[in-house]
């Protein structure tokens, strides 16, 4: 039996992004959501499912005045949003709820109203990471890629390139934070934060949110903007602990939600026109890029630094300029998914022609979790 | 009075990694291996994370390894002077941990992936001692 086909109808971002002091996370999250209602022309009241992340669903839907017959608070980092989308698919196809309003809200920079979130003494990662010096993910999300770069012959220059290249589309972007072109020099000579990552292929720190709204495709033509249809989805998990990954070189948590999400939507990697990865670091596209097939090991860096995802190019990858230029709050993941909403449709402010098939993988914690999702301009057949 | 150097965030004991600890401060890094299996793992834990047997023993590891990845991080940690290298370090018996490399230049050119490296031990307090990678033969002079 096929399953029942679920459609986002409704996407947002905060009326600002960057800097908002003015805020609270939850305001963030409220605000998100009231513009992504609004984009669907839907009330508070046609809501009957909640999830997010980084706030609790009970704050959020209590916030916002919403009796839930449904909730998720998986939160596994920045991919919780993709998750979401999935198990909101599952929870409208089964009939468990009909109208599904994902948020995502961070005050990253300004942190008003912000919970902390430090590993407790106790745990693994507090007794087996904590004490040798990490200062978030700076330090530890980038702790894989020497062994990258030796193994599979990665360089400075084609790791400063994926910056490069995240910035060509970001000049594109009237929304995104930075949009001065860069040079490989540039990225190479900006101050080193944690050998061998400087400034400039670190993610940003800012605030702002997003929302979705989800519900049954036989809706899709209900409202007011064109739906966006999901065709696939995956997820998986796979350790707390950067220092316990199977594969310095994989995410094992990629190689299984991508090619979940690919066989789920009935795709092969010649449909996908237009593909995110989440960046918090450069080396994640590298890493995303092998993991789901679209390169070999040895040759992402080199797909990225040869144009092949830069605008004009066969994959047009972190068009919104990633978190590399965009914005990046700390759970980028909404804002990707926002991204291939937007290229899908047709309203990208650096779109893609013609795109048809996004393809949107998001990681949780330092390689710890992923979640990805196929979406289509049309139904699935 | 002087004042005292700020510590590292350091780890709080559970009951299934109380063997760890009690071993470092012993100057001992100890590691679990599967009696059913064979499997040798880390971070400890009372069961075998491959066949799930609870039936596991401790035993003191080699102390050797090889430098698997890094990061040197340029940023100030009230902890440390300077930057200072944050290293995955393969053990010789299989398991991967995070440790400092420490008794060499904290430097790309000094520190180079794959070198063969040998714990040691810093004491931290009287209930917490960590253990540490050096190069092989830094002592040796």
């Amino acid at each position: 039996m096929r399953k029942q086909a679920v459609a986002i109808v409704g996407a947002a971002e905060t009326t600002e992004l960057g800097k908002i002091p003015r805020m609270s996370q939850l305001q963030l999250h409220a605000d998100a959501a009231l513009n992504t209602l609004t984009d669907a022309g839907l009330k508070v009241s046609d809501i009957d499912g909640v999830a997010t992340a980084g706030e609790s669903p009970t704050g959020v839907a209590h916030y916002l005045g919403i009796t839930p017959k449904w909730v998720d608070g998986t939160s596994v980092g920045g991919c919780s949003f993709m998750i979401h989308v999935r198990h909101a698919v599952a929870a409208i196809a089964s009939g468990l709820c009909t109208t599904v309003l994902i948020t995502h809200g961070e005050s990253g920079r300004s942190q008003i109203g912000r919970g902390g979130f430090r590993s407790a003494a106790a745990s693994l990662s507090g007794q087996f990471e904590a004490p040798y010096g990490p200062m978030g993910p700076s330090t530890l999300f980038t702790l894989p890629v020497l062994r990258y770069m030796k193994d599979y012959g990665l360089t400075h220059e084609q790791l400063a390139m994926v910056a490069v290249v995240q910035r060509q589309w970001a000049g594109l972007n009237p929304r995104a934070s930075y949009r001065d072109p860069i040079t490989v020099e540039d990225v190479l000579n900006s101050r080193m934060i944690a050998y061998p990552f400087h400034l400039l292929e670190c993610c940003l720190v800012t605030d702002g949110g997003g929302a979705l709204i989800l519900t049954s495709a036989e809706r899709a033509g209900d409202f007011p903007k064109p739906a966006v249809h999901i065709w696939g989805s995956g997820e998986s998990v796979e350790t707390p602990m950067i220092s316990q990954m199977e594969d310095l070189c994989s995410s094992r948590a990629f190689a299984v939600a991508g090619p979940a999400a690919m066989a789920d939507a009935g795709i092969s990697h010649a449909d996908v026109d237009h593909m995110m990865v989440y960046d918090a670091f450069a080396h994640l596209p590298i890493y995303g890029l092998a993991d789901l097939g679209f390169c070999e090991r040895g040759e992402a860096g080199a797909f990225i630094a040869e144009g092949h995802t830069a605008p004009g190019g066969r994959l047009p990858l972190n068009t919104n300029g990633g978190g590399l230029s965009y914005m990046h709050s700390g759970m980028y993941g909404m804002y990707a998914l926002q991204e291939s909403v937007r290229q899908l449709r047709h309203i990208a402010p650096a779109q893609v022609p013609d795109a048809e098939i996004s393809l949107c993988l998001g990681v949780g914690g330092m390689f710890g979790a992923s979640g990805c999702i196929v979406l289509g301009r049309q139904a699935k057949d | 009075m002087a004042a005292q150097k700020p510590t590292r965030a350091l780890p709080k004991p559970t009951p299934e990694t109380e063997h760890f600890w009690e071993g470092t401060k012993a100057r001992e890094l100890r590691l679990q291996r599967c009696d059913e299996c064979d499997h040798v793992y880390f971070p400890p834990r009372p069961f075998c994370p491959r066949c799930s047997s609870r039936t596991v023993s401790v035993f003191r590891a080699s102390g050797k390894g090889t430098l698997a990845s890094y990061v040197i991080n340029e940023r100030p940690h009230p902890a440390f002077e300077g930057p200072y290298s944050i290293a995955l370090v393969d053990l010789e018996e299989g398991p991967r941990m995070m440790s400092n490399i420490v008794g060499c230049a904290q430097t790309p050119e000094s520190l180079v992936l794959d070198m063969p490296l040998q714990v040691t031990f810093e004491v931290q307090n009287d209930e917490i001692t960590l253990p540490m990678f050096e190069p092989v033969g830094a002592n040796d002079a």
